[in-house]
């Protein structure tokens, strides 16, 4: 069962770089391999719509990758690059959108989500226990109660 | 209450179908341009008749035009270009960007299929591909007469997508 899990686990760290487009670029450093790494890997390919710029054999992937490529090169920082292609393509290349008034709802809406599924489930114990402490006795009006004190006393003499 | 917290799944359920439903009918391969309502880039490039010849952005000036991006290893710009030539020979302006393509085997299309664009923009490297937000042929766009990007269609323009989505659109901007 290790051996499998181990294997798995194996393939899975593996996959990851397998598929990966083939490019021979060569960079100044190792910095800069791993931010044209970054970049291809956040960016989408505006024509295979569910594969980043890096996996994608597409005319346009290559071209763009040739592009982040060489303004890497040229030194420009990595929001530049990003707002270089945001600019010609638009949002849709970004996997990870900017934080915006059309977007909120993608970024906040699963926490708030979960923050009002927690408060419901809240409730529902607070209830739940409350209910189970003492079903009668909470629940009785002074009036009742003095009904109920009589009757004992009735009882009783 | 009780009644009420009862009809919520199917409320959930009602409002999930609204949204798959209406999914059916979105195209994803369709992007919003990130171009609509800028001006024309900058490019200056030979044009695929004439190599002496430069062409600006400033040539695509003067008239509401259509800009249709084209190459001949792009299959289905061959069902549009007889459209296209229709349409030229209706009137309506149309400029042609050759993107990414082998010069030769362009001029050749031309002659053989009749040219249908007013000017001939030469884009061998795809660098105005790049800066129109190209991600594939055929596209093409409609422009005001000041060269400002209006509208873009992606695929290709027959008959019905011109009489339905574009005619329109080109009327109102040679009204404008």
């Amino acid at each position: 069962m290790k051996k499998l899990i181990r294997a798995a686990l194996l393939g899975l760290a593996l996959s990851t770089t397998a598929h990966a487009a083939i490019d021979t670029y060569d960079f100044k450093s190792d910095a800069e391999r791993e931010r044209y790494r970054s970049l291809t890997e956040e960016l989408r390919c505006p024509k295979c719509q569910n594969q980043n710029i890096a996996d994608s054999d597409a005319p346009i992937a290559m071209d763009l990758r040739r592009e982040i490529y060489r303004m890497l090169g040229e030194g420009r920082s990595n929001e530049q690059i990003v707002d270089y292609l945001v600019s010609r393509y638009g949002d849709f290349v970004r996997y990870k959108p900017p934080v915006d008034a059309r977007t909120a709802l993608l970024w906040f809406g699963p926490a708030t989500l979960l923050v009002v599924g927690f408060g419901v489930l809240a409730v529902v114990l607070v209830r739940r226990r409350r209910s189970a402490a003492g079903p009668a006795a909470n629940t009785l009006s002074p009036a009742e109660r003095e009904r109920l004190a009589t009757l004992l006393d009735k009882k009783d003499s | 209450m009780k009644r009420a917290i009862l009809l919520l799944p199917l409320l959930i359920f009602l409002g999930v179908a609204v949204f798959l439903y209406r999914g059916l009918f979105l195209n994803p391969a369709e992007l919003p341009s990130a171009l609509i309502d800028k001006p024309f880039p900058a490019f200056s490039l030979p044009s695929v008749v004439d190599a002496q010849k430069l062409i600006s952005e400033a040539d695509l000036k003067g008239k509401p035009a259509l800009v249709n991006v084209w190459a001949t290893w792009c299959v289905s710009c061959k069902a549009e270009h007889p459209v296209l030539n229709q349409l030229a020979e209706q009137g309506v302006v149309i400029h042609g960007i050759n993107y990414k393509d082998d010069n030769a085997a362009a001029q050749k299309w031309l002659s053989e299929f009749h040219n249908p664009y007013q000017l001939d923009i030469r884009d061998e490297q795809g660098t105005l591909g790049l800066d129109l937000g190209v991600y594939g042929a055929p596209e093409t766009f409609l422009i005001d007469k000041h060269g400002i990007i209006r509208h873009k269609f992606v695929g290709v323009i027959d008959e019905r997508v011109w009489r339905e989505q574009l005619a329109a659109r080109y009327q109102e901007l040679v009204d404008e």
